[in-house]
């Protein structure tokens, strides 16, 4: 197997700058918008700290309701099928639906409902008495939101963005397929579509080790944050 | 300090088939200021719901709770949250949180209520000191043994300064040993802050080492309340026969079976043996038991006499005129 180096390097430099760039945009709203929705999910079920907004448990059943529909919509979907149907709204929103700029809007909307339910996971293991704790101290919900249920969770969160962040880079790889650039487009271009086999191999070498990489660093992170 | 007025607490059911749980009927309870007063009962007899009533963690369907002086079910939410400042609460499983070391735990409580880093600082070094925990505010939770644990759990309760201790079964997950330090500590707390302390157990034991008083839940209800010498001074207490069991011994036919109480000072006296004495009886012994109970020497005896309660009858005046409790069980016809 005849390698070239110096032809294939800056071309997989670029490509994982892309991955790196589609999913660096996608985590952040990931991060922002899987949180709140989580929260949203556990604070507003039965019994939780917003069961009832504004005073209307109709109102806090309903929110809770609409929010599980929708994010069994986002799941429900396969993620190939998500970027196509959301090509309008991407080209809405950046101008255009090529690049890893406009692939970070598909993979937002397939990572939030994904982060969000791993979220409503880790909140849902805290122990209801360090709840009831609380408000037998008489702490706000938001107080108990913040200082007690997403701290105590935090390690359970960071093994989440994790996996969440691993599913992106399989995401990834597909939306390199309809011309978002990345280690997948690489992958399938170069060594699929050519039969290069050294394309194919090394871009799946990068891609084992940039998911072992994430997996142990935020192993790391969850057990220093966890004291349990 | 607490007033319960006719608390009624019911959970509807929970789907179509089920039935509406009524966990309180009609309690009522008065915890005087300074008190220790314990609330015992089976798991199942609301004692559970009663508590989280107090602090209104449960809200009652119907009726009162006044705590130092305010009605709490007329609160709003806001109030009520600056009303429960004022009332501490420890749990059978500590309730802390895992993510904080021990000082930080304890001002939990005082972040809530606003008070600056500083301030907080002193207040949890302070309090730490009181419960013995002095040296070990930098760990976390599960570095502690259980009775640590509950010792700072006890601490966040009290960081705030409450005039109310609630105690959910605070002892009943901790070995005998550690149940002793922990009841010492609270009875300590309560001597010396004032702190009243309310608790729910289902452990004899804790009425008998520190209550002053006590009451009997039964059914959502409460069958029965009081001081706890008085208690044992009531006939047919069950609260008192469950701090005394004498067993089933109940000796021969024919003969005299009567129950002693006594108390304080009367505790110290030989009894039995100047009556064996003074009325040449031979007085037989069918069950025994002397405790401290509240700081006072209390005992309960059951005691066979031979021949009818007629026969008997100048001996139990005797008894009755020395001031202790006699109740004639046998042979009263």
């Amino acid at each position: 197997m005849n390698v070239n180096w110096g032809v294939m390097i800056p071309i997989l430099t670029k490509a994982v700058g892309e991955t790196f760039q589609m999913i660096g945009i996608a985590l952040v709203f990931t991060i922002v918008f899987g949180l709140l929705v989580g929260v949203l999910l556990v604070s507003t079920d039965e019994g939780g700290v917003n069961e009832a907004p504004f005073g209307s448990r109709r109102l806090g059943a309903i929110i809770h309701a609409v929010l599980g529909f929708i994010v069994n919509i986002g799941r429900s979907l396969p993620f190939i099928i998500l970027m196509v149907v959301l090509i309008p709204f991407t080209r809405l929103i950046i101008g255009t639906f090529i690049g890893p700029t406009a692939a970070a809007v598909p993979l937002t909307i397939a990572a939030i409902p994904f982060f969000a339910r791993l979220v409503e996971i880790a909140l849902r293991e805290v122990d209801t008495g360090l709840v009831e704790a609380a408000r037998s101290m008489g702490a706000k919900r938001g107080t108990i939101i913040w200082k007690v249920l997403l701290a105590e969770a935090r390690p359970s969160i960071v093994l989440a963005l994790s996996t969440s962040v691993i599913s992106l880079l399989n995401y990834s790889a597909i939306a390199g397929t309809i011309g978002a650039g990345g280690i997948g487009d690489i992958a399938i271009r170069y060594g699929y579509q050519r039969y290069d086999n050294s394309y194919l191999f090394t871009t799946i070498i990068i891609l084992i080790v940039i998911v072992q990489v994430v997996q142990l660093v935020a192993s790391a992170v969850a057990r220093k944050l966890s004291h349990r | 300090m607490i007033t319960i007025t006719d608390l009624h607490k019911s959970y509807p059911p929970r789907n179509a088939r089920g039935t509406t749980v009524e966990a309180l009927k009609g309690t009522d309870l008065t915890v005087a200021d300074g008190e220790i007063f314990g609330v015992v009962g089976q798991s199942g007899a609301g004692k559970s719901t009663l508590l989280r009533c107090v602090n209104l963690l449960e809200r009652p369907t119907s009726g009162s709770i006044t705590v130092a002086g305010q009605d709490l079910t007329t609160l709003g939410e806001a109030e009520l949250r600056v009303a429960r400042h004022g009332i501490g609460m420890v749990f059978q499983h500590f309730n802390l949180l895992s993510s904080r070391t021990v000082a930080e735990n304890v001002e939990f409580g005082l972040e809530i209520t606003g008070v600056d880093r500083a301030a907080r600082r002193a207040r949890s070094a302070e309090v730490l000191d009181l419960v013995g925990l002095g040296d070990r505010a930098s760990a976390y939770p599960s570095q502690l043994s259980g009775g640590q644990k509950q010792r700072v759990g006890i601490a966040r309760a009290l960081a705030g300064n409450p005039k109310v201790l609630l105690s959910d079964e605070a002892t009943s997950s901790l070995d005998p040993e550690t149940t002793d330090s922990i009841l010492q500590l609270l009875k300590e707390l309560n001597r010396t802050l004032g702190v009243t302390i309310m608790l729910i157990t289902h452990e004899m034991e804790v009425v008998k080492r520190i209550c002053t008083s006590a009451a009997l839940i039964e059914g959502g209800r409460i069958v029965e309340s009081g001081n706890v010498i008085d208690l044992l001074n009531t006939p047919q207490s069950k609260i008192a026969h469950a701090l005394f069991p004498l067993g089933e011994s109940r000796g021969e036919p024919g003969n005299t079976v009567i129950e002693i109480m006594y108390a304080g000072h009367l505790a110290d006296e030989p009894i039995v043996g100047r009556m064996s004495r003074e009325f040449g009886i031979d007085v037989n012994i069918l069950g025994a038991a002397v405790e401290v109970v509240s700081d006072h020497r209390v005992g309960r005896m059951r005691l066979e006499l031979p021949g009818s309660v007629e026969s008997n009858a100048v001996p139990i005046a005797r008894l009755k005129d020395s001031g202790l409790y006699v109740e004639v069980l046998e042979g009263a016809l």
